[in-house]
């Protein structure tokens, strides 16, 4: 047995009955779960496991920096995009390369496609069913359901009784016929699920429409990346031309009618976000703002890079509009400033991480990141090698990093970036968190939660909708006053580059805080290195005792059924863990249910 | 439904160009598409390790191929199609890759909507070797490329599409898509294995343990295993 507090001030105690879920289902990648539950079934200490190793960053060593963001958006099966941008933008900040405005317009577009993509795909089908529970649908009266839809969405089209019966008969037929499909496996008699038949039924029928919605937006990267579902990116700026006078045939996939397709796609974003998702996440919130567990890190450290340029080329706090900064220790009257470059401020350690420095007590700036692998087990582990049934999270336990800021753990991702944004005065998100707030009648400590991570998440993509439709804007009047630049290939020629260069480039990925470090030697891929937003949430600990994110955001959370950790899932869920690139792309077997064991 | 006009067929390459053999779905697709052009509603797509993104492009065809590295249980580099409903069963019934999950679930999610295609061709290759980051195809492997390539296509000339021979075959994409998209530059740019680990957690790499259980629901009355139509691949593996 062992007790201590962490640096945060969470007491941990893994007395109790250890809880193992393992794979954590419904993420990307491969994650596992301990946790010690005491006699109250209250969680009393959490482990975060990455299981897969990641060679992210090795697989580039010797290869050209052109090419570096074809290989990163390989890593991951979700967030292509946003390693490919932060990869060029690596680049480019290495180079001294300057984009036109167009690119910087194009790029934040595909961005904010993403986050709004990301953040639908992510509610409605990875996270719902945490919350919905589609079996208790097929209870619900479908006339009731209407009058439901339309009170908390009047403007939403599809709201008949008729529309609602229909899509409880298909739900019906689909389960009669034992294929549950993806609502299988799931705690569906679990007392956990609060919400009744009708909203159950409300929600199930979005997660369906949100499937059909994605065929428009996936449209945008399509048109400007060239191909789906890996578009195609640049140093130097984005790799479609833009020609106002002719059609596709002549090469140019930007022209009037391209334009106009992607501006009425923006116009049904923003629909879908206002009258679906954002109703959606308000009612959920109104039957869980009881359920206000899984605050973890998010009250006390969180991070923030910014992203979102207004203007090209300019990096600065100012001209991002996503939030930036630091807060530590829960003050969020001081918001620090981050230096990426800093070799004292972002660090990553190895103590708990199956890593290996030359001198562990000391962490190493990305620019000087070190991965080389060494697994081993700690000494209190239970089981074999290749069969762990407890790990012993007081040696190296994860594939994961531990990433520190001036040597805190920090919590990122849609909820940190709408802390800092509030601690900040973000004009934007503090109207829409007074509001979200004021219509669920909590007091702002109730954004500290999974709910609110979710909440956040909802309002980030109706915040990245409207600002589609100002770049959108920005790109026309840009293209109508003549400036069809879209790249800048002046230092395209390896010939022009420096001996010896290195660069950073960074962004908000839907999932949180990303950042690629890079350096370049006689032209090649010298080192590389990538602290991606899972990183940082699933961070193991470190030599102080400082728990991760996932880690904080499970403690005292009460758990109604041990065997069934609907609540363990529900918060990881809320941080969208992506383990594929925090770890890597490798060993699920196909068998995706959560093998829990309670010893 | 009536079949006047051309049915929409997707041709559709999955897997991690990263892993080794696992990247034999996405190389079959790209070399399909530098070796042949189609008429009529014919789509090729590289839909790498993309889940749940995928189900639009499988709801819109009517006749699915499907190129994937899939482990039958065969010796390595063994070509095998299937057909039809038995196609699901072989994309995510064994452990081979993170994507096939999502792979099968998305074909769930498609049959959900109504969308089902209404034919299913899966050519898989046994693959040889998938834990090796950074690596490329095998040579029994990369050997059944052309083989595949016709399987396809036989099945697809069979019902009415054709196919027509390039002259010669379209450059790789280098210039618009990286080294990533040229296997050959791929394999020659490698990093040294000194310099690179190539291999990955003998955890996960040997682990086939993780049990599937049973939760069935009580649904008015009705108890339902969920996951029950899972059983007829359970046995199989």
């Amino acid at each position: 047995m062992s007790t201590f507090t962490t640096p945060t001030g969470f007491q941990m105690d893994n007395s109790g009955k250890r809880v193992v879920v393992d794979p954590v289902t419904r993420i990307e990648g491969h994650m596992r779960c301990e946790v010690n539950v005491d006699d109250d079934n209250i969680i009393r200490n959490a482990v975060s496991t990455g299981t897969m190793w990641r060679g992210l960053e090795v697989i580039l060593k010797g290869r050209d920096p052109r090419d570096a963001w074809a290989f990163v958006q390989r890593i991951c099966g979700v967030c292509t995009g946003t390693h490919a941008l932060t990869s060029v933008r690596c680049v480019e900040d290495a180079l001294g390369i300057q984009i036109p405005e167009n690119a910087n317009s194009i790029r934040n577009i595909m961005q904010l496609t993403l986050q709004v993509h990301d953040h639908l795909v992510h509610f409605y089908h990875l996270h719902a069913l945490d919350w919905v529970n589609p079996v208790n649908a097929l209870k619900a009266d479908p006339k009731a359901t209407s009058e439901l839809q339309q009170m908390v969405a009047p403007n939403h089209p599809k709201s008949s009784p008729g529309y609602f019966r229909d899509i409880q008969n298909r739900l019906k037929k689909f389960v009669e016929s034992g294929q549950l499909g993806p609502f299988k496996n799931g705690y569906w008699t679990n007392p956990a699920y609060l919400l009744p038949p009708e909203a159950d039924l409300m929600a199930v029928t979005h997660y369906l429409e949100a499937l059909d919605f994605q065929k428009e937006i996936m449209k945008i990267r399509t048109i400007f990346g060239g191909k789906d579902p890996h578009p195609n990116w640049m140093v130097g700026g984005v790799p479609c031309a833009i020609n106002m006078n002719d059609d596709m045939a002549a090469g140019a996939p930007l022209n009037m009618v391209t334009l106009n397709q992607i501006s009425s796609i923006i116009d049904q974003t923003r629909d879908f976000v206002k009258n679906v998702y954002i109703p959606d996440i308000l009612a959920v919130g109104q039957f869980y703002k009881g359920w206000l567990y899984g605050g973890g890190l998010s009250g006390i450290n969180v991070l923030a890079y910014g992203d979102i340029p207004d203007r090209a080329n300019d990096y600065s706090p100012g001209n991002l509009m996503m939030p930036h900064g630091a807060i530590i220790n829960g003050n969020l009257k001081e918001v620090h400033p981050v230096d990426l470059r800093n070799p004292d401020e972002i660090q990553e350690f190895v103590p708990h991480s199956w890593y290996q420095y030359p001198d562990e007590a000391r962490g190493l700036h990305p620019w000087d990141g070190i991965t080389e692998p060494k697994y081993e087990l700690g000494p209190n582990t239970k089981g074999t090698r290749t069969n762990i049934q407890e790990i012993d999270e007081g040696a190296k336990y994860s594939w994961i990093k531990a990433p520190r800021w001036n040597g805190h753990a920090m919590e990122v991702g849609p909820l940190a970036r709408y802390v800092v944004g509030y601690a900040n005065g973000h004009e934007y998100i503090t109207e829409q968190i007074n509001f979200v707030l004021k219509t669920l009648d909590v007091p702002v400590s109730a954004l500290f939660s999974t709910l609110g991570r979710t909440a956040a998440r909802a309002l980030e993509a109706d915040w990245a909708g409207d600002q589609m439709r100002y770049f959108m804007d920005k790109l026309m009047a840009n293209i109508k006053a003549g400036d069809i630049s879209t790249a800048n290939t002046d230092n395209w020629n390896p010939a022009t580059w420096p001996q010896s260069v290195k660069g950073v480039g960074f962004s908000e990925a839907p999932r949180g805080a990303l950042g690629h470090w890079i350096q370049i030697k006689d032209t090649k891929i010298d080192n590389y290195q990538c602290i991606v937003p899972t990183t940082w949430n699933g961070s193991p600990r470190d030599s102080q005792g400082g728990i991760g994110a996932f880690e904080a955001s499970l403690m005292n959370t009460k758990v109604e059924r041990k065997e069934e950790p609907v609540e363990i899932l529900r918060t990881l869920h809320s941080f969208d863990p992506c383990l594929a690139c925090s770890t890597h792309v490798m060993g699920e077997d196909g068998k995706e249910l959560a093998t829990v064991k309670v010893r | 439904m009536t079949d006047t006009t051309s049915p929409k067929v997707l041709i559709l390459g999955i897997g991690n160009l990263l892993w080794a053999d696992e990247g034999f779905g996405v190389r079959a697709v790209e070399t399909l598409q530098r070796e042949y052009r189609f008429a009529g509603d014919v789509t090729l797509l590289d839909g790498g390790t993309q889940g749940i993104y995928l189900v639009q492009y499988i709801r819109d065809a009517d006749i699915l191929v499907v190129f994937d590295a899939v482990d039958y249980g065969l010796p390595g580099g063994t070509l095998k199609l299937i057909e039809g409903d038995e196609v699901p069963k072989f994309l995510g019934a064994k452990k081979v890759s993170l994507h096939q999950t999502g792979f099968q679930e998305v074909l769930a999610l498609a049959e959900m909507m109504g969308d089902y295609p209404r034919e299913l061709l899966l050519v898989g290759v046994q693959p040889v070797a998938i834990e090796d980051f950074g690596g490329s195809l095998r040579p029994e492997v990369k050997a059944q490329l052309p083989a595949a390539l016709d399987a396809a296509l036989d099945y697809l000339a069979q019902r009415g599409i054709r196919a027509q021979r390039r002259e010669a075959p379209l450059p790789a994409n280098v210039d618009a898509a990286g080294a990533i998209a040229d296997m050959t530059l791929y394999e020659n740019e490698r990093p040294a294995e000194e310099q690179a680990c190539r291999t990955g957690d003998a955890r996960v790499l040997n682990s086939s343990d993780y049990q599937v259980e049973y939760r069935p629901a009580d649904i008015d009355g009705v108890s339902v295993a969920l996951d029950q139509h899972l059983d007829g691949y359970r046995e199989r593996g």
